[in-house]
């Protein structure tokens, strides 16, 4: 592996890892406030999931940085302007609605992307994507069931997940973004080039949010930064809980 | 007439690994490892246990995660790194491997026996639907045997189970995804 395209992929694995570990924590702060119990132990293995994708993303990319870094640095030791993640990915909660419709746009995202990352030439990228495209799958049924049943439901439901999808719609450009690094991958068969995904990706949300009759949204506004450091405010607070143990405690163990 | 049972070409070349003269007895005392979320399922009727190597006296042992998250991974290998250590091998590194990605179909028949036994559907207990995902309903009672269930939630108490309600015994039930 030649040191740009090793570097690239470092760089690369991070992103992920962050993408991964930001929405993990997103998702797990619905533990204990599901709306029945179910559904609250549903949130909490979807966490799970993405956690552990975080895991194997920073465990490699602790790897190739071979500096002495494991993954515990990568994600408890680099503050909000290090990380590299999307910023979809890191709005607050919300209500239930908001996380549903925040998590249909990630699981269609998902569930293009991983398929492309497991044709990757890099033998580790490709076999997390493996694992990881199973669970999509089950993720993606379940983000898709709420959104119809809130969106064709109440009066109020269908209000707030119609706020949720405008609010959200401008966040979902960054998604699609390439950047000098990802090209690069893209060309070398390693990473996946998201910038032709958009169209699917729009026919597929379009399809859901119809039949879960809601109103898609035109492409007036669009938020980006997340992959090259610029971060609304929220994600400082986020990594100020996910890190104050282990910063508090360093090198602690239990 | 005695029904003759194929077994899949998968589970037997599991098997044959299992032979190998120098690693045996390994593979026997690793039986004891038991997933601490299903006590009923040793490592290696769960599949996740994928290699014993022996160099002379030290051990690699290969273990595969069933879902990305699975917090019961740190616990394994613990578990297995005492086994060994108490049997006398002090010399034993425990590696994990993400490719091939697990799948249920790496369990064994004995793991699956034990786990409806336990009151888990194991995942042939149900027909997957039309995406290959499980399906709402008719996943077998592991408790009763009827057909007539339907599933509560598509995440039960672990990752890897899916939760179902009997409508004839009333009971609640886990049923192990087909993944």
């Amino acid at each position: 592996m030649s040191d740009a395209i090793k570097n690239a992929t470092l760089e690369y694995a991070t992103r992920l890892g962050d993408d991964s570990v930001v929405l993990g924590h997103r998702i797990s702060e619905w533990v204990s406030y599901g709306p029945f119990l179910e559904e609250d132990i549903a949130y909490g293995n979807v966490a799970l999931d993405y956690i552990g994708r975080a895991r194997m993303f920073y465990t490699y990319a602790a790897e190739l940085a071979d500096d002495g870094r494991t993954e515990d640095d990568f994600a408890y030791m680099r503050s909000d302007r290090d990380y590299r993640n999307l910023l979809l990915l890191e709005i607050p909660r919300g209500d239930f609605a908001y996380s549903q419709v925040r998590q249909l746009f990630a699981d269609v995202y998902y569930s293009l992307v991983l398929p492309k990352l497991l044709q990757s030439k890099d033998e580790t990228l490709s076999a997390i994507a493996a694992k990881a495209i199973k669970e999509t799958k089950y993720h993606l049924r379940r983000s898709r069931d709420w959104v119809l049943r809130l969106g064709d439901g109440t009066q109020e439901s269908h209000k707030r997940t119609q706020k949720a999808v405008d609010q959200l719609w401008g966040y979902t450009h960054e998604l699609f973004d390439m950047d000098k690094t990802e090209q690069l991958l893209a060309d070398n068969g390693i990473g996946v080039d998201v910038s032709v995904l958009r169209g699917e990706w729009h026919k597929r949300v379009s399809e859901i949010l119809n039949d879960a009759t809601l109103t898609i949204p035109e492409d007036g506004w669009a938020v980006r930064g997340g992959r090259t450091g610029y971060h609304t405010e929220n994600l400082g607070h986020m990594l100020t809980e996910m890190q104050i143990v282990h910063r508090s405690h360093p090198g602690c163990e239990w | 007439m005695t029904e003759i049972s194929l077994m899949p070409q998968e589970q037997y070349d599991r098997l044959q690994q299992r032979n190998v003269a120098d690693v045996k007895e390994l593979w026997d005392l690793l039986d004891e490892v038991k997933d601490p979320e299903v006590p009923v399922l040793t490592l290696w009727d769960l599949g996740i246990l994928r290699d014993i190597e022996r160099d002379g006296g030290s051990i690699v042992v290969t273990i595969t995660p069933t879902y990305s998250g699975c917090p019961a991974m740190d616990n394994i290998r613990t578990d297995v790194q005492k086994v060994l250590n108490d049997a006398g091998f002090n010399d034993v590194t425990v590696k994990t491997v993400l490719s091939p990605a697990w799948s249920s179909e790496w369990m064994s028949a004995e793991g699956r026996k034990n786990l409806r036994e336990y009151g888990i559907a194991p995942p042939e207990d149900a027909d997957l639907d039309a995406d290959g995902l499980t399906p709402d309903a008719a996943a077998l009672c592991p408790h009763c045997s009827s057909r007539n269930t339907r599933r509560i939630s598509e995440f039960g108490s672990t990752a890897c189970k899916a939760l179902f309600q009997c409508d004839d015994c009333g009971e609640p039930f886990d049923y192990f995804k087909k993944i």
